[in-house]
């Protein structure tokens, strides 16, 4: 029998590092683990003690819910393809698989991987774009990202520095609202950023790491405590700066032009094209209320403290264009 | 022997009231009961049009609204996909006529509504193929067969023309000049369909100028419609979409038999199609799954009609196979006999497709001749491209 954990005075809820490491690997191997990550709730199930070991590191201060009657937006698990000669691991969304297996030491990368793929397959009244989110003083950036811009170590160092952190990966936009709905999940770390981040801060948490990946070594940093607090509060966006790691340049912001930077972020969207009059709308009314820039960086000192200083954009309604 | 209950998913397509009572532990199956169907879309589509959708709990009501945004979105491309065929093939002076998926959405009928589909299905009369294809070829469209035995597969052997794939668009296109194999044993006539079929005015008509010199679209006539559907549902052996294919004939028959004279009507152009089995089975099955109101009488008329109704044996045996391969492909909704009979439906569907002697080739050489995955399929199907997967690959396991 479990024991109840500490559960929030107001609501009732229990998060999992008030579950003991039993239970949470009971849970994993049985019904599944049902986790709040907001909006979503997803139902996770997994043998591998990777998953457990970068579930309970991560998400410790995620909510949990009791029992197998709670409606999950995901029911997804990592489970094993081989375990002798080379073990191999495989990601399944209630069965289905949308990718070929991985080496088991990749299981929770595995796991994170899938979870974004859940959400740019069935989620899509949101416009998603394949970006970092970050607020501050209740606006918010969006950072684009091709692979190799820096753009995580950079989310991460931002998310340590007075910004919430509202997606490492994946920016929804409410098309009716353009309002920014955050969904917290661990950065992503590659290589060297795994290192540069884990100095940067005494609080910085960062969980198991996959080595020899097609991307090198994966590690996850957990979302800082008040990113999480704040996880269902919605953000209106301010800039969209595109973001461009060179090694040894001048940490340099440069306004971009507008109707370059729609096509780029359309590019970079998952799913406008398949909203079409209303996903072009939600991407015009976005461009139209921030302030677009090219931003390159090398020290992420420098990179931080530019942000800060990031002039702030008119509220819109002051000369925004008006919807259609 | 109870079957895996689909009461949740019965209900909510025929009832959609009943699912403002519905629990959280009912959603959440619900929810992927319906994406295993592929019939979200649709429900969110009753939903809808009972004035109900607006009331139902935010989290499953994204879902329904999200697979909703999805369908959309295809039917727009459809229409645009079927202006490009029809310019295509004024080459050819054959006109176009829809199969399918397509065609419902172009006759804008029920059962178009939250239906999914990747290609487009077209008629045309065996002698027009040559034509056909090159025409299709000259405006860029590609065979998608790979190996000359896929090539001959299909032309010789089955009812169509190898897959085309767009070069630019990537859109496909199956052309077919029957309605089942020419190797299987039943033989519906594809010059009688044709006769049939009926112009769809708005589209064929048109008051662009760019519509001038284009081929006129055509979808069968109702009768034909829905024993097409019932003769690809009952003839085919890979049942995944099953649940989807009785759906499309519940909305087939829900709609046409408001008709009065439909009814008779089907029945006599089922016999005269050779198609009375597939029909009794279709009637039979929407019937005991999805509650589709077909008369008493129907069934009586139908029964005796010659080829129309199976041996008791025979029926108990498809009674066992069907009501299980139909079920949604689920975890929940099927039983420990569900992957057998699926198996066997696999194994019916090619002996009705071809003849003994070619099906132990052609099993013979599945069996031992694997496919090379695609270059392409490697590169999608990997995580660490953060996701682009091709969902239509995606491999379900049950």
């Amino acid at each position: 029998m479990t024991s109840p954990g500490n559960p929030d005075q107001h609501t009732g809820a229990v998060t999992l590092s008030d579950l003991p490491r039993k239970e949470l690997s009971r849970r994993l191997k049985g019904e599944g683990l049902c986790l709040e990550i907001p909006p979503f709730v997803t139902r996770i199930r997994s043998p591998f003690a990777i998953v457990e070991e970068g579930l309970s590191t991560l998400y410790a201060h995620h909510r949990v819910f009791e029992g197998a009657r709670h409606f999950a937006d995901f029911h997804v698990e990592v489970d094993i393809r081989r375990r002798f000669f080379n073990p191999l691991c495989v990601f399944k969304t209630d069965g289905l698989e949308p990718f070929t297996p991985l080496a088991a030491g990749e299981a929770f990368a595995f796991l994170e991987w899938g979870m974004n793929w859940c959400i740019s397959s069935y989620c899509h009244t949101w416009v998603t774009v394949h970006s970092a989110v970050l607020e501050r003083d209740g606006r918010a950036v969006i950072l684009p990202a091709p692979p190799g811009s820096g753009k995580s170590t950079l989310c991460a160092a931002l998310a340590l520095n007075g910004w919430r952190l509202l997606s490492d990966e994946m920016a929804l936009l409410e098309p009716e609202t353009g309002l920014l709905t955050p969904s917290p999940r661990p950065v992503s770390l590659k290589n060297e950023s795994i290192n540069i981040v884990r100095n940067l801060s005494p609080q910085v948490v960062i969980g198991p790491v996959a080595h020899d990946t097609m991307k090198g070594d994966v590690a996850h940093m957990r979302v800082p405590a008040q990113s999480l607090e704040r996880g269902h509060e919605p953000a209106l966006p301010a800039w969209l700066i595109f973001p461009k790691y060179q090694a040894g340049a001048a940490t340099q912001l440069l306004e971009r032009g507008k109707a370059l930077s729609f096509m780029q972020l359309a590019d970079n969207s998952f799913n406008q094209g398949g909203q079409g009059r209303r996903g072009f709308d939600a991407l015009t009314r976005l461009i139209d209320r921030c302030d677009c820039y090219d931003f390159t960086y090398s020290r992420i000192d420098e990179a931080v403290a530019a942000f800060a200083r990031l002039p702030m954009p008119p509220e819109p309604g002051a000369g925004a264009m008006q919807a259609v | 022997m109870t079957l895996p209950s689909i009461k949740l998913l019965v209900d909510g397509l025929n009832r959609p009231q009943t699912l403002l009572a519905l629990d959280d532990a009912q959603w959440d199956l619900l929810i992927r009961q319906g994406r295993a169907a592929d019939v979200l879309a649709r429900l969110a589509a009753h939903c809808e049009a009972a004035d109900v959708l607006g009331q139902l709990p935010q989290r499953p009501r994204r879902h329904l609204v999200s697979a909703a945004i999805l369908t959309d979105r295809q039917h727009r491309e459809l229409r645009l996909e079927v202006r490009h065929i029809q310019e295509a093939l004024a080459r050819a002076k054959v006109p176009l006529v829809l199969l399918k998926g397509a065609a419902y959405v172009m006759a804008g009928l029920e059962a178009s509504k939250g239906r999914m589909m990747t290609d487009v299905d077209i008629l045309v009369p065996r002698s027009a193929l040559p034509e056909v294809e090159s025409a299709l070829m000259m405006r860029g469209w590609v065979t998608a067969a790979k190996t000359p035995y896929d090539q001959r597969y299909y032309r010789t052997w089955m009812h169509e023309l190898p897959p085309m794939q767009h070069f630019h668009r990537g859109t496909s296109i199956d052309v077919h000049h029957a309605i089942v194999p020419l190797t299987a044993r039943a033989r519906p006539n594809s010059d009688q369909l044709l006769a049939a079929a009926i112009t769809l005015p708005s589209i064929s008509t048109g008051a662009s100028r760019a519509l001038a010199g284009t081929v006129a679209v055509q979808c069968l006539a109702p009768a034909d419609m829905l024993l097409h559907s019932a003769a690809h549902l009952f003839h085919e052996g890979e049942l995944e979409q099953g649940f989807r294919g009785l759906i499309d004939l519940d909305a087939l028959w829900r709609e046409f038999s408001r008709d009065a004279g439909f009814a008779d009507q089907l029945v006599a152009r089922a016999v005269d199609m050779d198609l009375a089995r597939p029909l009794f089975y279709s009637l039979r099955y929407c019937h005991l799954m999805l509650e589709t109101p077909v008369p008493a009488a129907v069934f009586a008329r139908l029964a005796v009609q010659p080829g129309a109704s199976p041996s008791t044996w025979q029926l108990a045996l498809m009674d066992f196979l069907f009501l299980r391969a139909l079920r949604p492909f689920h975890a929940t909704t099927s039983d420990a006999w569900t992957s057998l009979a699926r198996f066997a439906l696999y194994l019916r569907g090619h002996w009705l497709r071809m003849p003994p002697w070619l099906l132990a080739i052609h099993l013979t050489r599945k069996l031992f001749v694997r496919n090379k995955p695609d270059e392409s399929e490697s590169d999608t199907n990997n995580p660490q491209n953060n996701g682009t997967a091709n969902i239509r690959t995606a491999k379900r396991e049950v």
